[in-house]
């Protein structure tokens, strides 16, 4: 099967990750958006790492996959403690940063 | 040249004296003025010792000098604070010392009252030591250390009540105006370095001869406006009238008998310049001529005791001026003028203190009258320092000042008429405006405030002025007999081959100045002994009187020709400040600052817009690779 098929699901699936970040609002679902976007990033790693016939790639999506649950676990715990103080878990409404 | 080692304590004692008081603060207030005035004596005592060493050596060997320690030290330019004590400095020294020391005590009994005494007499005794170290310097530089340092206390002095706003404000004009002078002599010095290489008065003489006249006309006009500054001369003349706002002895001592003299002295002892430079030379003789007149001038109109002696005094170092500007036969007459004028002038101010001193410290002449009955031993004294300056035989003045028009005439030419003119027009407003004084103060009705009750000075007081009204009638007589000061500054200023027959005999000299003194008086007696006098200053005078009564404009000329085009000058340059070197800085900050505000507009506090434009700025950098790789 041509690789370059895996790297269009890749494509889409980064996509699909972007849109979901800038057009929703649950804190959850951009959160399960940036995960997309991260597998997206490994699963084109591993297509290149196969397309080369090296192991670069795949080292490089461990390197991803290992920032990814930090990620998740600060990313969480971030989300649950603004969802205790503020009662909702809208991105839209933690806006306290404006200018 | 004979090595001391002993000439520093002549300005170390005043100097530490006014360490001391200064430093010392309230708790030498007791006796704070009799150790200054001790400083000054023994000051005194030191320069007569001096005087005893410098006699008894012989004349090539009487200057002495002694070196105080390396000053600057660069490459080829070396300067050592040295001191130099010669024929011309001992003069000065004992004049500053021993006028300086009859005012000290003059000014305990005087300044008794004050609560500010001791910092009165710290000031006076740190302006003996600058005054010293003055004509002591050896070099330029160290010379313009103790200009300074005599242009400091008259500051100090002069504001010494500085809670009148006026008096501070005539301390600050006089400091500005010294200032202007002060500038002439830095400039002379660095003519000097850039041309001889040397600063020192030695090293200038040595190099004189190898010097352009160019740059030593410069450096003479250089020294004359310094000298203008500090002696009061035109034009740098204005101050002088305010300074008398200072207490009276400082008035007798800095602004009459020491400070004020520091030109003439600059003029002298850089003979050497002058004699090379004509050019500047006859600057100089224009410049005491009209200053002779212009004070002259002022002082008939001045109904302020100490403000017509201001004039008086200015007039008189004009003649001084006048007198150095004639070359080297005239140089020894400016300073026994110098010398004489010292004398009576101190008196006569000192006088006048002790006239204020019965009066409530009233000033105006017009209120006066009478006092003689009241104060016989000030009229006495004050009577001599008035015939010394009148120039009536044998008083003091009669020979310093007959020994300066006649040598006026001896100019020769054209030249020598107009000077001597001048010379005998000014002896004549002298003996005009001094007898206007002298009637207004002591003779005539009485014409006093209610509450004055005039009294006859303590001794304290009066001693001083006794001591000084003796000088006023011996020194001129002392110091002419068989030419002794021109024998004693020989060395100095050599005129053996300048020498040249009277043009006109002294005796008709001396006759026709005592002519014109005796117009003077008798102008003076009919106008003010014979007519009453009103207490008021009247107003229907001529147009001149009240320009005299201006001090023939010379604050409005000053006003008009450099303080107002320099405020413009300044407000113009605060302008461009502030638009183009300011506008700058501030257009910089502005941008940034505006960008910055329209930049703000992007954080609107929404996570969604932040991805948003991470988003399309990435998207738009792959693009750009993309374009650029393809």
């Amino acid at each position: 099967m041509d690789a370059s098929n895996y790297l269009y699901i890749s494509a889409l699936l980064f996509t699909i990750g972007a849109v979901g970040v800038v057009v929703r609002r649950n804190a959850i679902v951009v959160f399960m958006c940036i995960e997309l976007m991260l597998n997206a990033a490994n699963l084109s790693l591993v297509t290149f790492s196969r397309i080369n016939g090296d192991l670069d790639g795949q080292v490089m999506a461990f390197f991803t996959m290992v920032v990814a649950a930090c990620e998740v676990v600060v990313g969480l715990a971030i989300i649950v403690a603004i969802y205790r103080s503020r009662r909702s878990a809208s991105v839209d409404d933690a806006s306290l940063l404006k200018r | 040249m004979f090595i001391s080692n002993t000439l520093v304590y002549l300005i170390a004692l005043p100097l530490a004296g006014a360490a001391i008081l200064l430093l010392g603060g309230r708790r030498t207030n007791k006796w704070g003025h009799l150790l200054a005035t001790a400083m000054s004596a023994s000051s005194f005592g030191v320069g007569l010792y001096q005087l005893m060493l410098m006699l008894d050596r012989p004349t090539e060997q009487r200057p002495a000098s002694q070196k105080l320690f390396e000053w600057i030290h660069v490459g080829e330019f070396k300067v050592d604070a040295g001191l130099l004590l010669d024929q011309l400095s001992i003069c000065f020294v004992l004049l500053i010392t021993g006028v300086g020391t009859l005012i000290h005590i003059y000014s305990i009994s005087y300044m008794s009252h004050d609560k500010d005494r001791r910092r009165f007499f710290a000031y006076l005794n740190l302006f003996i030591a600058s005054m010293l170290l003055l004509v002591l310097g050896d070099s330029y530089l160290n010379l313009y250390v103790g200009w300074e340092g005599v242009g400091l206390a008259s500051y100090l002095l002069i504001g010494f009540w500085n809670q009148k706003p006026a008096y501070a404000t005539a301390s600050k004009k006089a400091f500005v105006m010294n200032r202007v002078g002060d500038m002439g002599l830095s400039f002379a010095i660095m003519i000097a370095f850039a041309t001889m290489g040397t600063v020192s008065f030695v090293g200038v003489q040595e190099q004189v001869s190898q010097t352009s006249e160019a740059a030593l006309t410069a450096i003479g006009l250089m020294l004359l406006v310094a000298a203008a500054g500090k002696s009061a001369q035109f034009p740098l003349q204005a101050w002088l009238g305010d300074a008398m706002a200072g207490p009276t002895p400082v008035s007798a001592l800095i602004h009459a008998a020491t400070m004020v003299t520091a030109g003439v002295y600059l003029i002298t002892r850089s003979n050497f310049v002058f004699d090379a430079a004509p050019t500047a030379q006859l600057v100089v003789v224009i410049v005491g001529a009209i200053t002779l007149m212009f004070g002259a001038l002022i002082g008939t109109a001045k109904d302020d005791i100490k403000k017509a002696l201001a004039a008086s005094t200015m007039s008189q170092i004009g003649y001084m001026t006048l007198a150095a500007g004639l070359g080297p036969v005239g140089y020894a007459f400016a300073i026994m003028h110098l010398l004489t004028h010292g004398f009576f002038k101190a008196g006569m101010f000192l006088g006048a203190g002790s006239v204020m001193h019965g009066m409530n410290d009233e000033v105006n002449m017009r209120k006066y009258g009478a006092l003689r009955k009241f104060m016989p031993i000030t009229f006495v004294t004050f009577g001599l320092g008035y015939l010394a300056i009148l120039g009536i035989p044998p008083f003091a003045g009669f020979y310093s000042k007959d020994l300066i028009i006649e040598t006026a005439f001896d100019a020769g030419g054209a030249k020598g008429i107009i000077l001597g003119i001048t010379t005998l027009i000014g002896a004549s407003i002298t003996a005009f405006y001094m007898t206007r004084v002298m009637i207004l103060t002591f003779t005539g009705t009485k014409r006093w405030d209610e509450d004055a009750h005039p009294h006859e000075s303590p001794w304290l007081m009066w001693l001083p002025m006794a001591i000084l009204a003796i000088g006023s009638v011996s020194s001129g007589y002392l110091l002419s007999r068989g030419d002794a000061l021109e024998n004693w500054l020989y060395p100095l200023f050599d005129h053996s081959d300048e020498y040249q027959k009277h043009l006109i005999e002294p005796i008709i000299v001396s006759g026709m100045a005592l002519t014109m003194v005796a117009i003077g008086v008798a102008v003076a007696y009919f106008k003010y002994a014979r007519q009453e006098v009103s207490s008021t200053a009247p107003e229907d005078v001529s147009i001149f009187t009240k320009v005299a009564r201006q001090d023939l404009m010379q604050d409005r000329f000053n006003e008009a020709v450099f303080m107002r085009p320099g405020q413009a000058l300044t407000t113009t340059l605060i302008a461009a400040d502030q638009a183009v070197v300011d506008g700058a800085v501030r257009g910089v900050g502005q941008v940034a600052l505006s960008s910055g505000s329209a930049l703000r507009g992007l954080q609107n506090g929404y996570v969604r817009s932040y991805a948003a434009i991470i988003l399309v700025g990435a998207i738009a950098l792959i693009a750009a690779i993309w374009v650029v790789v393809s």
